[in-house]
């Protein structure tokens, strides 16, 4: 089975500049040969500073109790499970590059894929804190795990929404972590070969496993990469899916709605995006990667980002529509009078602006192409969806069944606040590790679609375009005869 | 675990490489292996390397935690300890999908990946003989095997010809051994082959 593989030339390079090989391996091994910059070191102990007052705070709630945090009754579920979700969320876009762009067989990923990945694993560490923090005895959490234990045995609920999240995030947590690793060891061993002092040598010698670049293990380590991607896209969709049953099996209005999965996979999407614009700006200004990570690279983000928040948007109306629609005087009194007014109303109209009004604008070209707005557009974007949450979670429940017990003001604690800063400084801690250690684009994948996606190959194509059916189907013929498929124009796929 | 002689090769082009694998396949020479940067499509094909069968396996892990899941539930609640939820049924398939979901996911890649670093024989603190440092970076490296018949100078003269770059001989252990990349490793010494 032969493909014709052919780049057209209106779709922009995804490496600019003329790269051989070796250019690239050097661009992307340079940074972790150097010496860390000045910048690296303020913005390395910031996040430890960040990181070391979440574990106070941590400190503080474990040893006192949740009582340190200011929820109570009818808000039992506060600061803390928005940012679950919230963090939940982010880890989405890196798998999603990675694993359903990869079946799509969207080349573009290549450039972004390992930092994407990178971050979906930190914001998955970041996410895991607060729910198992928000159990109060968090030493009892081994009690969520089905093991043969002298209460019984007694076995968890695997009827349970909350069980299914435990199984959920575990899972996507460890097949993310898999993923990334199986792609980076050859990146490591590129590394270990280049390595001119002892201490490198041996570290990226033992984390490259001892890899070789052998073809036979390229062929299974190829094969091993669609199939993890195959498992991770229903995996991906799934995590999410079950984070919103959290809310959608119960019956609290507000919560108990079945657009609920769609629309939280599509939100973590798009507040995924939004973050890796962030890292990713930053990123490439930083470490000189502008011509890996490139304007059409940032430019397709946006559109996936245009895209879902137009989705999320729509999810929005439907749930206003639906409240009204159902009749249910419980359902149109919490949308219509405590949601979208009523003392949260601000938050309701802050999410709606920061996720469905704004990202409208990049339907222009000018503006996806942008840097400084996209960079702007990103920050205000992970602003909206972390509201989004904080809407769907206490607007539902500051106003239950019986007024008597209707709660007002909810104001974090500083605590809590802390909590959810220390888990920013644990998610940029391990990413400023991970930018100096690491390589953060896949050297082997910038490799092979070099040279039909490069600059300096492009011009190759002009010949092809030219080419009648009749040529271009006997040039394929001819390749496919003498097992001969290293020729730019023809490749097996 | 032997020593062996080995005949090396390294193309800087894959436009070359091709049809210098063809060639020396058909002058009778066996390829051990070709060391590249990354995967290039189509290379196994043209050494002769059969197809994997890893995805196979991952079906197999995968349907391994499919029935582990619906096994272990179903006889947590009907059998040991059946509780009342709500008056539902004790057989709760559909409340057991997303789980058993995870666990199929969970159990094929983790199987699939322990299987991938076993048969390649990819673990921390192994090592191997590599035969260019460049073959990570920027060289496909074609290692070719000699037997007592052949005759390296013959041979490095047809590498050469196909367009090979650098040609040399080395001999090396072909398996792997536990040890770090920072230090000389000391291999028993076993007779060279000639």
């Amino acid at each position: 089975m032969s493909l014709i593989k052919y780049e057209s030339q209106v779709r922009e390079p995804l490496v600019d500049g003329h790269k051989s090989y070796h250019d690239v391996t050097e661009d992307i091994c340079h940074t972790i040969e150097a010496k860390p910059t000045r910048l690296w070191y303020i913005g390395f102990y910031i996040s430890v500073a960040l990181l070391m007052f979440g574990v106070f705070s941590v400190y503080r709630e474990v040893t006192y109790g949740i009582g340190q945090w200011n929820l109570g009754r009818t808000i039992g579920w506060g600061w803390d499970i928005t940012n679950f979700v919230w963090w939940v969320g982010i880890g989405h876009a890196g798998t999603l590059i990675s694993a359903i762009l990869l079946l799509f067989r969207q080349r573009w990923r290549t450039g972004v894929n390992r930092a994407a990945e990178a971050m979906t694993i930190f914001a998955v560490i970041c996410a895991g804190q607060f729910p198992i923090f928000h159990m109060g005895r968090v030493w009892l959490a081994f009690f969520t795990l089905p093991y043969p234990n002298t209460r019984g045995p007694l076995w968890p609920n695997f009827n349970s929404p909350l069980m299914w999240d435990v199984f959920a995030i575990s899972t996507y947590f460890t097949v993310s972590l898999l993923f990334w690793y199986a792609g980076l060891l050859p990146d490591m061993a590129t590394i270990r070969d280049r390595a001119k002092t002892k201490f490198r040598k041996m570290m990226y010698g033992v984390a490259a496993f001892g890899w070789t670049g052998s073809t036979k293990h390229w062929q299974r380590h190829e094969s091993l990469s669609l199939v993890l991607a195959g498992l991770s896209t229903p995996l991906v969709l799934s995590v999410h899916t079950i984070v919103s049953f959290d809310f959608a099996t119960s019956i609290i209005p507000g919560w108990h709605t079945t657009i609920f999965p769609p629309y939280f996979v599509a939100g973590a999407i798009f507040s995924g995006f939004a973050m890796v614009q962030t890292l990713m700006l930053v990123m490439r200004k930083v470490m000189g990667l502008e011509q890996y990570i490139t304007l059409s690279h940032i430019e397709v983000m946006n559109k996936v980002i245009v895209l879902t928040g137009s989705i999320v948007g729509c999810a929005y109306l439907t749930e206003l529509f639906m409240a009204w629609y159902s009749m249910v005087p419980y359902e149109q009194d919490h949308f219509f009078k405590y949601r979208i007014a009523g003392p949260y109303g601000w938050s309701y109209w802050l999410m709606m602006t920061c996720n469905v009004i704004s990202p409208q604008l990049f339907w222009f070209r000018k503006l996806r192409r942008n840097i400084t707005f996209t960079f702007v557009m990103s920050i205000v974007v992970n602003i909206g969806m972390w509201f989004e949450r904080f809407v769907i979670i206490v607007t539902s429940i500051y106003r239950d069944y019986l007024p008597s017990s209707w709660s007002m003001y909810y104001r974090p604690s500083i605590w809590e606040i802390g909590f959810y800063l220390g888990t920013f400084g644990l998610f940029f801690t391990c990413f400023f590790l991970f930018a100096k250690y690491f390589p953060v684009i896949a050297i082997a994948e910038i490799k092979h679609v070099l040279k039909t996606s490069g600059e300096s190959y492009k011009g190759e194509m002009t010949g092809i375009e030219r080419m009648t059916d009749d040529q271009l189907y006997s040039e394929a013929h001819h390749h496919d005869d003498d097992h001969h498929s290293a020729d730019v124009k023809v490749a097996h796929n | 675990m032997a020593l062996k002689k080995f005949v090396v090769g390294c193309f800087d082009e894959e436009k070359v490489l091709f049809p210098a694998v063809d060639k020396v396949r058909h002058a009778g020479y066996k390829i051990h292996d070709i060391y590249t940067p990354f995967p290039v499509h189509g290379l196994d094909k043209a050494m002769g390397l059969r197809d994997t069968s890893l995805h196979t396996a991952g079906f197999i892990y995968g349907l391994t935690g499919t029935t582990t899941a619906v096994t272990f539930m179903s006889w947590v609640f009907t059998k040991d300890w059946p509780m009342n939820i709500g008056g539902k049924p004790h057989f709760a398939l559909p409340a057991w999908i997303p789980i058993t979901f995870e666990l199929t996911v969970l159990m094929a890649a983790v199987g699939m990946v322990l299987t991938f670093c076993y048969i390649c024989q990819l673990a921390p603190f192994i090592k191997k003989h590599h035969f260019h440092a460049r073959a990570t970076d920027d060289l496909f490296v074609m290692v070719i095997e000699c037997t007592e018949k052949t005759d390296e100078a013959a041979l490095s003269a047809y590498l050469e010809s196909v367009g090979a770059k650098e040609i040399n001989t080395q001999v090396a252990e072909d398996g792997w051994w536990i040890g770090r990349y920072d230090r000389e490793q000391k291999l028993y010494n076993e007779p060279n082959i000639a």
